[in-house]
């Protein structure tokens, strides 16, 4: 194994759908015709139909695979009392960014652990550009050539590469939890996202929104964030965890500011953020204290005074001159850029603002690895991308781009059980209990669920990643970085 | 500094049920009479109040769901289950999207920005203007924060031919006549679309708008008497052949358009006719706009409109953009030195917020917004109005008064779009977005670089 010594990988525990019905592609019906003989519930290899008490139920209609089916039902059915079609359910799910098979697919992963073998497209989104475009090229004389074991294969990152005094924090998984506030999600949300980071050797962001007691245990796996509004930033705050990371802009809104609705505003969330209950809060854009890099260093100086031994991470959007915010960041004396593209974010925001400002994560990171490798300092700093970033292709894809991980969010939200309705600020919240602050609606998830499922999704990422690598004749993830001859665009594919 | 332009909304109720994107199918046979029903459970309690709208024939179920997924989810016999509703599908074409429609409803109805939680859902890139992202600053560039009101950003433009410099006589007094400018305070005209079951009501609710918001209401001259004269500051008439221009304007009138071709001789009789009065001309996209662009400028004309077709493609040639047009015609006016000259205005398919900046950034000067003003009463460019089919909203019997709050509505929400947008890249002054193109990212451009070179397969692979 080549994570840390005493780093233990955590176990896939199954961990289904807490909700009743789980929304599957295919539907099946079974028409009166059956004579219960059990041949179906033989042959289905996903536990689709069940006997009990001499009778027979689809009760999993959810896992079947549909025409993708070795050994379909529907054809072996003496009686023919079995017909399958598409579930008009599936129809209404999902956007072109995350069509309905991402969701399904990564339901799938968050409740067993792996990628859906069949049935399900889990690699790319119908949005006809960036990554959907993009594809892995594999060599054909590399595939199956790595003789070694998956747990040789390293996919760690080390975060600190300024070799200075700061803590090293190296994260076992090349990816980690992006920053959701206390408010924007509940806390049982934001538990699970921080126990799952914790047992994958990996940090998760509290966001701009105060760091809640519940998160104490954590401290270690905790980025904590300083965002124009300084909502719950105190200097113990900044002492507790390992890294600190300065929001100037995020993705789904480059250029603007935040603002929580007086609604959202509770008892629990104003004593975070020590602001009054009820009243809207406005998270101002930009820093009015930074309009250059003298001005950003003075910051990250800031920081280091207060915890010398903690990294800086500078989590910025994807303007045109992105790659000299990357350079600035870097001699301000950041160890981390983070860069967030323009097609991702969770919370709320203006619909013009994530469609159309600031450039794709896809663009902007060739720019600044390409930036930074000539500037020589490349070596030096941790360049994370986010922003759109869906399935461990996605993660393969941003690393051959020129990262050295990625940052995670909707896809965390999606493991436990985001449909996408984009309602996240409608009324009393997330109707699903995710993003509310509505104590009935939160009680909907139990941290023990939410975090297994956490779990479960990243370790099948984990694991695919391994296999990508593996394919590719590679050791460890680093090797991928930057490779851009590893990839191809359709659109440019001679 | 000008006082500070604010566009006051107040909620404005559609009349009609909304079509939405998938309705709910809830079967009665086989329910188990749960003592919780999930239909109680409701979050939006939308079964608590349901009832058939007798008048449109639809249950309020199909128009309230906000597609939680819940009930769907709960139900232990699997009886609820949604589905694509095809009349929404339906609505629109390929430019006035079934989106954009529902999205510019929501807006009339309050005036407030879309928002919503989630990320982007929509496709990567796309034609037009969707083939443009545009910039922000942080840390290596200031910004500003309009929207919140704590830093001023100007919408405000010219109208009109600007002098390149201002020439004084040996008293200190300008030695040539003050130039003719007028401004409005954001960079929208309204304009009468091309089709739509409109009556005097209608017409009188859009130069209502234009009055409320400062700007003009573009309409064609013979229907200037359907509305009193009262409102003339704010109508900018539009004349379609020779002999209209040249029997004189109404009182009051402080722009007029020509709409046909080859109208160099009536603009050049026009100004002489009221110099006060601001002369625009139109120009269609089309092969040879630039040339028609550059005459029309030559024989004293201050305003260039050029336009196309209402689903912002070229007239002559469907693959070239407004977006295209615009850059194009701009560009000539600046290779031959008489672009301050000029005031450019771009119409055709304008139809969401972000159109505005765009077309600016393109380099024209303001756009003119049509079809939004008929969609803002509910319209859902059926076009059975086109066909003499009655109107399904019965836009034809909307009051002027509901008409111009809508409107008022729709343009406030643009508004402060427009401000959202320019924050983040940290203009302050509308007039200094013009022909500002290092200020976007285009596609084209953009694609090719990164992803130009990764188009070589060296040897054998498997592609994944």
């Amino acid at each position: 194994m080549n994570n840390s010594e005493n780093f233990q990988l955590p176990e896939v525990k199954r961990m289904p759908s807490r909700f009743r019905n789980p929304i599957g592609k295919y539907r099946l019906h079974r028409t009166s015709a059956c004579v219960a003989c059990g041949k179906c519930v033989e042959i289905c290899p996903y536990d689709v139909h069940v006997a009990r008490r001499g009778r027979i139920r689809i009760e999993n209609a959810y896992r079947c695979v549909g025409k993708d089916c070795e050994t379909p039902c529907i054809e072996s059915c003496p009686e023919q009392a079995l017909s399958l079609k598409r579930n008009p359910d599936f129809e209404v799910l999902g956007d072109r960014r995350w069509p309905a098979d991402l969701l399904a697919a990564s339901w799938h992963m968050a409740e067993f652990g792996k990628i859906p073998e069949k049935g399900l497209e889990c690699r790319i989104g119908a949005s006809e550009g960036g990554f959907d475009k993009l594809r892995i090229a594999f060599k054909k004389s590399k595939i199956g050539s790595a003789d070694w074991h998956d747990d040789d294969v390293d996919l760690s990152v080390l975060l600190n590469r300024r070799g200075d005094h700061a803590h090293l924090a190296k994260i076992e998984v090349p990816f980690y939890g992006g920053g959701m506030s206390y408010g924007s999600v509940s806390i049982n949300t934001m538990l699970s996202r921080m126990k799952a980071a914790a047992a994958l050797g990996t940090f998760c962001c509290t966001g701009e929104g105060g760091y809640p007691d519940e998160l104490k245990p954590y401290d270690d796996h905790v980025i904590t964030q300083v965002a124009t509004g300084l909502f719950g930033v105190r200097e113990e705050t900044i002492q507790r965890v390992k890294i600190v990371e300065f929001k100037y802009a995020q993705g789904a809104k480059p250029g603007l500011g935040g603002h929580l609705l007086g609604d959202k505003v509770t008892p629990g969330v104003a004593r975070m953020r020590e602001a009054v209950v009820g009243y809207p809060l406005f998270s101002p854009f930009p820093f009015h204290s930074v309009y250059s890099v003298e001005d950003h260093k003075k910051h990250v100086d800031w920081i280091k005074a207060i915890n010398p031994k903690a990294l800086v991470s500078v989590k910025v959007s994807t303007p045109t001159d992105v790659d000299m915010v990357a350079v600035g960041s870097y001699y301000a004396g950041a160890h981390i850029i983070h860069l967030d593209g323009s097609y991702g974010g969770t919370g709320a925001a203006p619909d013009i603002a994530k469609k159309n400002i600031a450039m794709p994560i896809e663009y902007a990171l060739p720019k600044v690895h390409q930036f930074l490798t000539e500037e020589g300092v490349r070596d030096k700093i941790t360049v994370i991308a986010s922003g759109g970033i869906r399935t461990p292709h996605d993660v393969a894809k941003t690393i051959a781009l020129g990262a050295d991980g990625v940052c995670t969010g909707t896809a965390d939200l999606v493991a436990l059980e985001c449909i996408r309705c984009h309602n996240c600020e409608s009324g009393r919240g997330c109707a699903r209990g995710i993003a509310s602050t509505d104590a009935e609606l939160m009680d909907l998830i139990q941290v023990e669920w939410g975090t297994q499922r956490i779990l479960n999704l990243f370790l099948a990422w984990r694991k695919e990643l391994i296999r990508i690598l593996k394919k590719l004749g590679m050791k460890s993830l680093h090797e991928l970085v930057g490779r851009t001859d590893c990839l191809v665009h359709l659109d440019y594919m001679k | 500094m000008p006082s500070k332009y604010v566009i006051h909304t107040e909620p404005v109720p559609r009349r009609f049920r909304p079509l939405i994107q998938s309705g709910i199918i809830a079967w009665e046979e086989g329910c188990l009479k749960c003592a919780v029903c999930v239909k109680k459970k409701c979050v939006y309690g939308v079964y608590d109040h349901r009832g058939l709208d007798a008048r449109q024939m639809v249950e309020s179920i199909d128009n309230e769901c906000m597609n939680c997924l819940r009930c769907v989810q709960g139900c232990p016999n699997e009886l609820i289950h949604k589905s694509v509703n095809p009349e929404f599908m339906a609505m629109g074409d390929e430019h006035w999207t079934p989106n954009i429609i529902a999205s510019l409803w929501a807006q009339s109805d309050s005036g407030k920005i879309p928002v919503s939680g989630a990320g982007y859902p929509g496709p990567f890139s796309g034609p037009g203007f969707d083939a443009i992202w545009t910039d922000m600053s942080e840390i290596v560039r200031p910004t500003r924060d309009g929207i919140h009101g704590r830093e001023y950003i100007s919408t405000a433009i010219d109208l009109g031919k600007t002098p390149p410099y201002l020439v004084f006589d040996s008293e200190g007094g300008l030695e040539a006549s003050k130039p003719s400018l007028l401004d409005i305070p954001l960079p929208i005209i309204l304009k009468i679309p091309g089709f739509g079951a409109m009556s005097e009501k209608t017409l009188l609710g859009w130069a209502e708008a234009a009055k409320r918001l400062g700007t003009f209401f573009s309409l064609p001259m013979e229907m200037l008497g359907k509305i009193p004269e009262a409102y003339a500051p704010w109508l900018l008439p539009s004349i379609f052949s020779d002999a209209d221009g040249l029997k004189g304007l109404p009182s009051g009138i402080r722009m007029v358009e020509l709409a046909f071709d080859d109208g160099v001789d009536v603009a050049k009789r026009l100004i002489d006719l009221d110099p006060a009065v601001l002369v625009s001309a139109r120009v269609s996209l089309a092969e040879g706009m630039e040339e028609r662009a550059q005459q029309l400028v030559a024989s004293g004309v201050s305003v260039i409109h050029l336009e196309a077709g209402f689903q912002g493609r070229g007239f002559d040639d469907p693959a070239k953009f407004l977006k295209d047009g615009i850059r194009s015609v701009h560009q000539k006016l600046v290779d031959i030195g008489i672009r301050d000259n000029v005031t450019l205005l771009a119409s055709g398919g304008i139809s969401m917020a972000e159109h505005v900046p765009k077309a600016i950034i393109c380099g024209a000067d303001g756009v003119f917004v049509d079809f939004p003003m008929l969609i803002a009463m509910e319209c859902r460019m059926c076009r059975r109005c086109e066909k003499g089919l009655s109107c399904p909203v019965d836009i034809q019997d909307a009051s002027s008064e509901w008409t111009a709050g809508r409107v008022v509505n729709l343009t406030g929400a643009w508004h402060n779009q427009l401000l959202e947008v320019m924050g983040a890249m940290g203009i302050r002054d509308a007039r200094r977005l013009r022909g500002e193109v290092g200020r976007a990212m285009f596609f084209d451009q953009l694609d090719r670089e990164t992803f130009g070179a990764m188009g070589t397969v060296e040897e054998d692979c498997e592609l994944e």
